[in-house]
């Protein structure tokens, strides 16, 4: 479905992300690690062209998408970007922004019934007519979410969705975005810092480390070995109420 | 197959709402028509405004409200919009709250281009010009202060793209093109023959009284064609408000849809300094307004800017021609002691946050 190859990208004279290939399926829900300034969300903003890709390819379903034009990538790939800036509209006029690229002056009844739909299915219907400068950082991030489904997106990219919610909203929303991923068939890549999180919720791991790809793993694949190299700390690997997790135990001094 | 569910018919319930506000805007735009129809220097009963706009004669009534009030009045409504409408969608491209013609230093820009239009007409013709703007051609005019709005535009276009300036000095920009161009309007007067100085003073206090209907045709088909342009982006907008990366990965071609909009909004501008002179904070005030009446959907909110824009400043023009009639005061500071106050609370109240 997305095939990303020897990708280069930076400004000037230095890049910030070199030689990333990878491919991404449907029923996949990627998670991109790595620590602060490796390149993650550089990344994510070359798959949907935020960013002019010069080097390497990125192809959607076979089509390079320099070839396409914004509005034919908006009806694919949907973006929910990191710091949450948002307008202060209703909730309803903001989910409908996601309808842009099918809307050419109005919407249609279909784009009524599909933002409708969407707001029934992430349990926000009731908040529809309430401004989003009124609502907590869980509302808020459902709303993007919910926008971002509503572009009925063959790819749902989501940079840092965790940030700035309460635990029980993290998992809220990342079961959500997995459960949606399975239902409709279709693929999730997001930039996650929690890697417990990451291993509960998501089934492959892409690990960047100096501008590249450090490994491209299943869940089964994580190890100790690859955490301590990626974020120079001390950890183990264990079984904690069936769940494969990560714990700290200190800074590994021997990397640093 | 209507799906009107409850949250749908809602939020359709709520958009004929909207439009009703905005048909009550035009009744309210009209209403105030109809008070500065009748009072100035020489009051007129609402019958006598009636009888004298549906029986065109020679009588004085008639000649006072079609050679005098009418024109200005309904240059005060297109300039108005014009403005209105001009710093809404700057306000949009730019996310910025404080962005319009004026505070930006594109009007400036407007009105010094203006004036050196009218010193290389007057050098290049040999000839002065005869009064501010029936003088030379209004098309020649026009061309030129669109030209200094542009350089505004510019300018202001790099800087935040290289730049990444705050909000906050983004208005710096302003003040500091504002001061270029006052310094090159001064410069101009002193170059300038003394008719040609009394044609470029104008454009620093603002003057609805010189307008003829041919000037206002030229703004009214600026504005009309412009205003459809943006509405017809008006969704497009909306997902700038949200930020730009979200907009791009919405569809929006951001970086044609800034340009083009920015050059719209400085001929929108240009084309009413052209003819009345720097009118500050309209295109401040009146957005401001009509958010916080209709909300920050732009397929409503700039129809109401234009409304609210043009019902702000025929009224501040009665204002100005009733305070100590029958000396009409410039419009331009009727409308920057309006503005500057509002201006001053939203600057605070940033500091605040």
């Amino acid at each position: 479905m997305l095939e990303v190859k020897n990708l280069n990208f930076g400004y000037s004279k230095s890049n910030i992300i070199e030689d990333i290939s990878f491919s991404v399926h449907k029923g996949d829900c990627v998670a991109i690690l790595g620590n602060n300034g490796v390149g993650k969300s550089t990344l994510v903003k070359c798959i949907n062209r935020i960013y002019n890709v010069k080097e390497g390819e990125i192809l959607l379903n076979n089509q390079n998408i320099n070839n396409l034009s914004r509005n034919d990538i908006a009806k694919q790939i949907a973006y929910v970007a990191q710091f949450g800036e948002h307008n202060s509209s209703t909730v309803f006029d903001t989910v409908m922004l996601g309808r842009m690229p099918y809307i050419k002056f109005a919407p249609s009844e279909n784009d009524y019934k599909i933002v409708e739909d969407v707001l029934k299915q992430l349990g926000i219907e009731h908040l529809a007519m309430r401004n989003i400068n009124e609502m907590s950082g869980g509302q808020v991030q459902k709303v993007m979410l919910a926008r971002a489904l509503a572009q009925q997106p063959k790819i749902l990219i989501l940079d840092e969705p965790t940030n700035s919610l309460d635990m029980k909203s993290q998992h809220m929303l990342l079961k959500l975005v997995q459960d949606i991923v399975k239902e409709q068939n279709i693929c999730a890549i997001q930039v996650l810092h929690d890697i417990n999180l990451a291993i509960r919720y998501c089934n492959k791991f892409i690990f960047l480390k100096n501008k590249k790809i450090f490994t491209e793993t299943d869940r089964e694949g994580i190890t100790g070995d690859i955490i301590k190299s990626v974020f120079d700390i001390d950890v183990v690997i264990e079984e904690v109420a069936g769940q494969k997790t990560v714990v700290f135990l200190g800074q590994n001094e021997e990397i640093k | 197959m209507p799906s009107n569910s409850i949250q749908v018919q809602k939020y359709k319930n709520r958009n004929i709402t909207k439009w009703l506000i905005i048909f009550g805007l035009l009744l309210l735009l009209f209403l105030s028509l109809i008070l500065s129809m009748s009072l100035g220097a020489a009051d007129m009963t609402f019958v006598e405004v009636m009888k004298a706009f549906f029986h065109r004669d020679n009588s004085t009534n008639s000649l006072i409200l079609y050679q005098l009030r009418l024109p200005r009045i309904v240059v005060a409504v297109v300039v108005g919009a014009s403005l209105s409408v001009a710093g809404c969608v700057l306000q949009s491209v730019l996310r910025n709250p404080l962005a319009s013609a004026s505070t930006l230093g594109i009007s400036q820009g407007a009105s010094f281009g203006a004036a050196l239009g009218i010193i290389l007409t007057e050098i290049s013709l040999g000839n002065a010009v005869k009064s501010a703007s029936n003088g030379v051609n209004p098309y020649l005019i026009t061309f030129y202060s669109f030209l200094g709005s542009i350089a505004s535009s510019v300018i202001i276009l790099l800087l935040s793209r290289f730049k990444k300036l705050k909000p906050s000095s983004m208005i710096l920009v302003g003040v500091a093109l504002s001061s270029l161009f006052s310094g090159g309007l001064s410069l101009a007067q002193y170059f300038a023959s003394e008719t040609a100085m009394a044609s470029i003073v104008f454009w620093t206090l603002g003057d609805l009284g010189s307008v003829g209907w041919s000037e206002i045709a030229i703004i009214s088909i600026v504005f009309l064609v412009i205003f459809v342009f943006f509405m017809l982006h008006s969704w497009k907008y909306n997902a700038m408000e949200s930020g730009l990366e979200t907009a791009k990965s919405l569809g929006v071609k951001v970086e044609a849809l800034t340009i083009v909009s920015m050059v719209l909004a400085s001929l929108l501008a240009g084309a009413s300094v052209a003819f009345v002179g720097i009118i500050n904070f309209i295109g401040l005030v009146a957005p401001h307004i009509a958010r916080k009446i209709i909300g920050n959907n732009h397929v409503f909110l700039l129809p109401a800017s234009a409304i609210i824009g043009g019902i702000i400043l025929v009224l501040a023009d009665l204002v100005g021609r009733m305070v100590i009639s029958p000396v009409i005061l410039p419009i331009g500071a009727i409308t920057s002691f309006l503005g500057a106050p509002l201006f001053l609370y939203f600057i605070f109240r940033e500091k605040v946050q």
